[in-house]
Parts: C-alpha cells; sequence; structure tokens
C-alpha cells in the first residue's frame, strides 16, 4: 500500500516491535481507510474512533514501558456478535439496535488483555444467519472485489474489512461456514476452530452446539498469532474445552514430504463449478510438488450434511432466540395490547425475514409429535457424517476441498430463494455438524473473484493445519492480492 | 411436505410470532420447499444409529454449590424497555 504500512499482523508487529510507527499512528490510518472507504463497503455497523484510539494509547504506553506482547497495539474489527461492554452490540438486527451490552464475550477480552485495538463491530448477516450479508438490518457489507457482489456471509463484514485493508485481522463466528465461505468470497484467510476452543461466552448464540468463534485475517501466520490469543478455556462456558494452551505458529515451518491429504470425492462432484474445480486441481498440484501425497477419499454422507444442518441450526435457533421476548433487553413494539401481543408484535418487528423462516421451521421441527422425524433424524445423520470423517482421518492427516460451489454472486441474485442461498454452505456445514477444524485460504481468482479453498483437520489439529496453509502460501501469492478498491486510497 | 395456512399460523403461534395474514401463504412455500430440502435426510436408513447430540460429546462440568455471580441487577435493567422497582414491567394480564 502507497501508505507504507504493511498488512499482516506479523508485519505490523514486527513494525509496532521496532519503533517503525506507534499504535496510534496505525490505528489513525486504519480509521482514515474506513472513513474513506466504509460507506461503499458498509463492513462496519459501527466504528469505535474514541475508544480505538483510548486504546492504541495504551498499548504505546505498555509497549514504552517493556510490557507489549506481539499483538499489543494491533487494530482488528469485531463481528458485531461479540459483545462489547459500553459499545452496541446489534447482531445485525434491528431487535438488537438499542443493545448495549454491560459485558464482554470472552474471546474479546483476551484479545484486548494481549493488547489488541478494536476499530469497530463488523456487519453480519442477522444472527449470523445468511450467507451473503444480506439479511443485515444495516444493509449488505460488499465485496471489495466486485461492490455489486455478496462478500459471502455471516461474517461478510469481517472479510470485507480485512480484503479492503480496513483492518488487518477480524473475529468471525462460523456455525455452517460463516467464517469460511466469507473469507472465500473476499480473498481472505479464516480459521473455523475446533467445537469448544473459543469461549462463546458473550458471543451472541445462534446454535449452540454448532457456532463457533475464529479469526479471519490476510494470512495463516496471522490467525495462528490471534488463535492463540482468543482461544483457551473458560469456566462460563460449558462446553469450553479444558485443553493445554498451545503456541499454534509451532508448526508453520513444518514440512509437508510425507503429509497425506484427501480429496473427498463427494466435494468434486457436479454441483463445483468447473472453473474452480481446476483452482482446486492447481492447488494439488502446488502440494505435490511440495512433497504431500495427494489421494481421493470417500465421505459417504455429506450431501446429507445441509439437510441436517438445517434442522439443527434451525431447531437450535427457534430455542436460543425465545429470549427476545420484548421484556428484559432488545426491541419492543409500540403500546402493546396484551402481554401476547407485546411478545408477539415485538418479535415479528425486531426479526427480518430469514430469522423468521428459521425460527419457524425450528418450531415445527421440535413440535410435539415431529421431533424425531426431523430433530433425532438430523442428530443420527450428524453421527454418520462424524463416523466419515473419523474414517478418513484413519487414512489422511488432512482434507483438502472447496469452500464453496461458487465465487461470489451479485447482490440480489439469489435472496429471493432461500434454499439455493442454503446451498452456498455444501462444502462447510459436514464441519460444524461434526465440530472439526477448517480453513479457507485464497487458492486463485475465476472472472476476477477470489476462490478459496478448505482444509479441514482431526479435532485440535488447528498448529498442523496452519502450518498446512502456511506452507501454500509461501508457494503462491493469492492471499497478497489486493482488491483495485482497496488500493485508492 | 405442503405447509398450509393453518400450519403456518399454529407454527407462528407456538414461536411467538405475529405473521400478517397477508404473509402466510410466502411463508407457506417457503417453509415446504426447506421442508423439501429435509426431506432428502430419509434417503439414509439411521435405524440403530446413536443421535450425536454435541460433537464433542463433553459432558456437563460440576461445581462447587457457591453463589460466583456478584449482584448486578442496576446494571442488567439499563437495557431493558421498562422497569421499575427492580421489576420489569409488562402489560397487565391478570384482572
Amino acid at each position: 500500500m502507497a501508505s507504507g504500512f504493511p498488512s499482516t499482523v506479523a508485519a505490523l508487529a514486527a513494525g509496532l516491535e521496532r519503533g517503525d510507527f506507534s499504535s496510534v499512528e496505525l490505528t489513525e490510518h486504519y480509521l482514515a481507510r474506513i472513513r474513506a472507504l466504509n460507506p461503499e463497503l458498509n463492513c462496519y455497523i459501527t466504528v469505535c474512533e474514541d475508544g480505538a484510539r483510548a486504546q492504541a494509547r495504551a498499548a504505546d504506553e505498555r509497549r514504552a514501558m517493556g510490557e507489549a506482547g506481539v499483538l499489543t497495539g494491533i487494530p482488528y474489527a469485531n463481528k458485531d456478535i461479540f459483545c462489547t461492554a459500553g459499545v452496541r452490540t446489534s447482531c445485525g438486527s434491528r431487535m438488537l439496535d438499542n443493545f448495549v451490552p454491560p459485558y464482554t464475550a470472552t474471546a474479546v477480552e483476551r484479545l484486548h488483555e494481549a493488547g489488541m485495538v478494536m476499530l469497530g463491530k463488523a456487519n453480519m448477516d442477522e444472527f449470523a444467519m445468511g450467507s451473503s450479508n444480506e439479511t443485515s438490518f444495516y444493509g449488505p457489507a460488499r465485496n471489495p472485489w466486485r461492490p455489486d457482489c455478496v462478500p459471502g456471509g455471516s461474517s461478510g463484514g469481517s472479510a470485507a474489512a480485512v480484503a479492503a485493508r480496513l483492518a488487518p485481522a477480524a473475529t468471525g463466528t462460523d456455525t455452517g461456514g460463516s467464517i469460511r465461505q466469507p473469507a472465500s468470497f473476499c480473498g481472505v484467510s479464516g480459521l473455523k476452530p475446533t467445537y469448544g476452543r473459543v469461549s462463546r461466552w458473550g458471543m451472541i448464540a445462534f446454535a449452540s452446539s454448532l457456532d463457533q468463534g475464529g479469526p479471519m485475517a490476510l494470512t495463516a501466520e496471522d490467525l495462528a498469532l490471534l488463535l492463540g490469543a482468543m482461544s483457551g478455556f473458560d469456566s462460563r462456558d460449558s462446553t469450553s474445552v479444558d485443553c493445554v494452551p498451545e503456541d499454534f505458529s509451532r508448526l508453520l515451518g513444518a514440512p509437508l514430504a510425507g503429509l497425506k491429504l484427501g480429496l473427498p470425492k463427494e466435494f468434486l462432484d457436479g454441483r463445483l463449478a468447473p472453473e474452480l474445480g481446476a483452482t482446486l486441481e492447481e492447488a494439488r498440484r502446488v502440494y505435490e510438488s511440495l512433497g504431500a501425497e495427494c489421494r481421493e477419499i470417500s465421505l459417504p454422507n455429506s450431501g446429507l450434511a445441509i439437510p441436517a444442518y438445517y434442522i439443527v441450526a434451525s431447531a437450535e435457533c427457534s430455542s436460543n432466540l425465545s429470549r427476545y421476548d420484548g421484556v428484559r433487553f432488545g426491541h419492543r413494539c409500540d403500546q402493546p395490547a396484551d402481554l401476547l401481543d407485546l411478545y408477539t408484535r415485538s418479535r415479528a418487528e425486531g426479526f427480518g425475514a430469514e430469522v423468521k423462516r428459521r425460527i419457524l421451521v425450528g418450531t415445527y421441527a421440535l413440535s410435539a409429535g415431529y421431533y424425531e422425524a426431523y430433530y433425532g433424524k438430523a442428530q443420527k445423520l450428524r453421527r454418520l457424517i462424524q463416523r466419515d470423517f473419523q474414517a478418513a482421518f484413519g487414512e489422511v492427516d488432512a482434507i483438502l476441498g472447496p469452500t464453496s460451489p461458487s465465487v461470489a454472486f451479485g447482490l440480489g441474485q439469489k435472496t429471493d430463494d432461500p434454499v439455493s442461498m442454503y446451498l452456498a454452505d455444501i462444502y462447510t456445514t459436514a464441519v460444524n455438524l461434526a465440530g472439526l477444524p477448517g480453513l479457507s485460504i485464497p487458492a486463485g481468482f475465476v472472472d476476477g473473484l477470489p476462490v478459496g479453498m478448505q482444509l479441514i483437520g482431526n479435532y485440535f489439529d488447528e498448529a498442523r493445519l496452519l502450518g498446512i496453509a502456511h506452507r501454500f502460501q509461501q508457494a503462491t501469492d493469492w492471499h497478497r492480492r489486493v482488491p483495485a478498491l482497496a488500493d485508492k486510497v | 411436505m405442503a405447509i398450509g395456512a393453518d400450519q403456518v399460523t399454529a407454527i407462528a403461534r407456538l414461536a411467538r410470532l405475529h405473521i400478517d395474514a397477508s404473509e402466510v401463504a410466502g411463508y407457506g412455500a417457503q417453509l415446504s420447499r426447506i421442508l423439501d430440502l429435509v426431506a432428502e435426510m430419509d434417503r439414509v436408513d439411521t435405524d440403530g444409529v446413536e443421535p450425536l447430540a454435541h460433537p464433542l460429546e463433553v459432558v456437563a462440568r460440576l461445581r462447587p454449590d457457591v453463589v460466583t455471580e456478584p449482584d448486578r441487577r442496576g446494571v442488567l435493567q439499563q437495557g431493558a424497555p421498562a422497569v421499575e422497582d427492580g421489576y420489569y414491567l409488562v402489560p397487565k394480564f391478570i384482572e
């Protein structure tokens, strides 16, 4: 970039450490870029200029005292699903347009303890339900590579902000692909960790057995740094996994000779656009040239991931979103006639169409007489999908496949047909159902739009997964491409 | 699977979601289409398969039965639409 600031977290950390620039200067640089480009891209719902400056000053003071860590003074964006004390947390919904949380999510608290500087709250699909950012109450974020295209979703604002260099890193959440798919559409890197790795406390719940927070950035190396800071056991999250803290960067330099990568044949069927298949084939050649052995594997039940996912996710969402009743916080309708009117009208006014659809589907699936046929059946399929992955990891070290069946589509192209939108998550939902870690990194371009590829690892194997991704990024330069629009300022 | 107007209304009532009469048919069509997608689940025989509720099958942790949270009622109620004397206010529902 013309500014002279580097773009990656690792390079910015080195610059801060050397004293090339201060966190205050770096933060002003990003705030200026946000002022210039956010009106067009709509990546941020809320920009925290004053808060960011205060955190940047504190970071510089900490550095002056010799107490800085590697992330101290690095700006970033938080998906607006993470509660931030004193800063409006909308979850992309009219329901929470007025909601200022009295507490901060654990993952965010940890990033701030590391000294990171929050630039603002990133746009997202309403309650993380969507694959295009178009369900946001605040209007869609736009794809920096082509502003008439969607950035993907639900963490679309986070992905677009990183791609447009309106933040060097961002948080996201991934329930069915919501970190990986927008990372793919915007040409950035994104990691969905193993379920239980990152605390869900203070992260507004969508589908609790699937939701997992994770980092988004330009490189796998940066993801490793961010994951190290945001993960770890939290007694306030009942499904947090108590594992020994680890250095996720430790395998970044590991050679790939002898590594076994599996390509699921079910991911390479007719639903994958041919040009994207070619990109994946090229990625396979890169890995082979680095010494990895690639072989075909089978995930026989992966085709059932979408239907099983939409039952599990909708059922859990209908339960989680029952808390929005117009009584304790969030939107309340005017002049309720009685208590029932207060509930039903507050919810009708507060929620958008996609959220309502999922609440209705989930309510139906959980209603008396239907539970076994829907939720029970979906949980059984979930077991089969998990077994498929475990069988695959008996043969290979990691799985390589597409992230999404297409590149970013046009704004409005799929909004009339919810089911066609759901199919954008066809390669990502199985990973959530099984609770595995998965990441997406840039692997090429089609028609000027980025193509991502997905790497899936076994439980708690994030360090190796990041190492495999890092080797690819050392051998290719897709992740270094900058959208023309981002270069204008 | 076709979801009729009566069913949409019944589900909406269970979900405490007001739906305008003009929207019922649209939701019915969309729900039917989503349930058609979901019906693909029936292609696989899952008899005897143990359901998987949670990916890592963690069991709930136990902790000593002691108070760990301070009383933050005032702070937590700051975002409430209407409160009085520490209580949430709703329309009168008992005559």
